[in-house]
């Protein structure tokens, strides 16, 4: 095990919502290099509540890259510079000594900063509330193999599943736009058999859900980049396809009413 | 309701207080007629964008393979001038069917350029707060990241390029101090003799092939056309369909400042 010395932090530190924020700088005398992006965090807050002062507010849940809780801008990169890696995931073996390491909040109109580098992502609730679900009887489960689904098609539905939401897509886009999120909890659904019936009220639903609070694609494919899911630009490809199909077949659907 | 929660959205629009899952979105939004509906959906802005840029794409390639009649002299570049005014006639009367394309093509552009700005507004105000320290971009590029200046230059480029060739205003500064309507091919030498027109000529263009580099794959994307197949096909159809267009477009003032085109 060897120990990274001396790395210069440069964290955003804000109070809340409506007050603004600025740059603190902190010193991390010696870190493992074993020790996740978190624990090195971790490290610093018991060294600041040791010195009586206020521990560096970030958002973390499961730590091992599977709850979508952990965020943070690490130097200009949603997650920091390691792909398909969420912070929690991110070791210290990745920087050197020395290193200055720039730490930002998520930044979206939608994501209102709570406290220091932690924003509220219930604009993404706010979509999945629209229309991310289906309708299924409730009583005792249904026989795993009721409904065929063809192996290539569950994993297509599989790969959308992945999204954890952490909100990395909206945060690495230039625009703050969400139509990868949007579009991979769309696709999730709308490839598999089950979600079929609210299709195409679920894909207009949900982005005008997303549009009501988010910026619009221009497909850098920053979003992609971010995303510690890998998630496919081809998820919002399908969501567009959808969402054109949802204008005329709603309006059949309701004519029928 | 709480505070957060007004904060919650974007500059001037607040969200109604949360509500049990009703299967349709929060907002409740205005009645509107289909094109009018899809119209005010940000997706449906990027659907104009991409059908707009598809008719202006198909206007440059056609435009650029007219023009290389120039290579054949001026009697066939005068000749296909004279065939574009005379297209469907007799049916239609001359020059009608040019000022119906030429209407269509200008909507279009209004079309292009109303979406690029009310969807870069719309992008502002996702996030008004920018980042404090700089960001490190691992796929944009040079050319996404610089739709806006690119389009806008093309823009100022063509209102330049209508005085120039078509109306004449700014061509009469030319080698011999004359622009002759029909005399298509010794306006465009007269022109582009003038080596900071040339120069202009080609930046502008150049910077059309960066716009439609990125411009002609994104349609793919906005219209939703995603295929597994033909997927690994959009990028080299966008690089080679600017490369087309840009070659092409600047051969014209390298050939005319190479005495190749010559009076
Ligand atoms: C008049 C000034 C223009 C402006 C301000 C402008 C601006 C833009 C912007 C902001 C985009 C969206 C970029 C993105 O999705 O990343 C775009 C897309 C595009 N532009 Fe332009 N543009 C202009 C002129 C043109 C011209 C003359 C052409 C064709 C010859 C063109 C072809 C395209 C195409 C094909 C797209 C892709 C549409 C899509 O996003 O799906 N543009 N333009
Ligand atoms: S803390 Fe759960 S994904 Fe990072």
């Amino acid at each position: 095990m060897k120990h990274l010395t001396n790395l210069k932090l440069k964290v955003w530190r804000q109070d809340g919502p409506d007050t603004v924020g600025k740059f603190e700088t902190h010193v991390v005398e010696s870190v493992s290099d074993e020790a996740s992006f978190l624990e090195m965090l971790d490290q610093l807050n018991e060294k600041l509540i040791g010195e009586n002062k206020d521990a560096i507010v970030f958002d973390h849940d499961c730590r091992e890259g599977i709850c979508g809780t952990c965020s943070l801008m690490i130097n200009g990169r949603a997650h920091g510079p390691q792909r398909a890696t969420t912070t929690c995931q991110l070791h210290m073996r990745t920087f050197s000594s020395g290193d200055e390491i720039v730490i930002e909040p998520w930044r979206a109109a939608a994501f209102p900063i709570i406290k220091d580098l932690m924003v509220d992502r219930a604009s993404f609730d706010r979509i999945i509330e629209s229309g991310g679900f289906i309708t299924s009887p409730t009583g005792g489960a249904p026989d795993a193999n009721l409904i065929p689904v063809p192996k290539p098609v569950s994993d297509a539905a599989m790969d959308s599943a992945a999204c954890i939401g952490c909100g990395a897509c909206v945060a690495a886009c230039p625009n703050g736009a969400a139509n990868l999120f949007t579009g991979a909890k769309i696709a999730h659904l709308s490839v598999l058999p089950q979600g079929q019936a609210e299709r195409f009220k679920r894909a207009e639903a949900m982005v005008n859900s997303m549009d009501d609070q988010f910026g619009s694609c221009t497909n850098h494919g920053e979003c992609s980049a971010a995303c510690p899911k890998e998630i496919s630009l081809d998820v919002i490809a399908l969501m567009n396809s959808d969402f054109r199909k949802s204008k005329s077949k709603n309006r059949k659907q309701l004519s029928r009413g | 309701m709480a505070k957060t929660q007004q904060t919650l959205t974007k500059a001037g629009k607040s969200l109604a207080p949360r509500q049990p899952v009703t299967g349709t979105a929060l907002s409740v939004r205005k009645k509107r007629s289909f094109i009018a509906d899809i119209y005010s959906t940000a997706i449906g802005k990027k659907y104009a964008m991409a059908i707009s840029g598809i008719a202006l794409m198909g206007f440059v390639l056609f435009h650029m393979i007219g023009n290389l009649k120039m290579y054949l002299g001026a009697a066939e570049l005068d000749h296909y001038a004279e065939f574009l005014k005379e297209l469907l006639y007799p049916l239609a009367p001359k020059g009608a069917v040019l000022w119906i394309l030429r209407g269509g093509l200008l909507a279009m552009l209004a079309l292009h350029l109303h979406a690029a700005w009310s969807l870069t507004i719309l992008n502002h105000q996702a996030r008004p707060v920018k980042y404090q320290s700089p960001r490190d971009y691992e796929v944009a590029n040079f050319a996404s990241r610089t739709m806006r200046y690119s389009g806008m230059i093309v823009l100022s480029f063509l209102i330049w390029h209508l005085l120039d060739l078509t109306f004449g205003v700014v061509n009469t500064v030319g080698t011999d101090n004359t622009f002759v309507k029909g005399e298509v091919y010794a306006n465009v030498v007269r022109s582009l003799d003038r080596w900071p027109v040339a120069v202009f000529y080609i930046l502008a263009n150049l910077l059309l092939g960066i716009h439609l580099r990125h411009g002609a794959w994104s349609i793919f994307q906005s219209l939703g056309w995603n295929n597994p197949r033909f997927n690994s096909w959009r990028w080299s159809f966008a690089t080679v369909f600017a490369l087309v267009v840009v070659i092409g477009n600047i051969s014209f003032p390298i050939a005319v400042l190479a005495g190749i085109v010559k009076l």
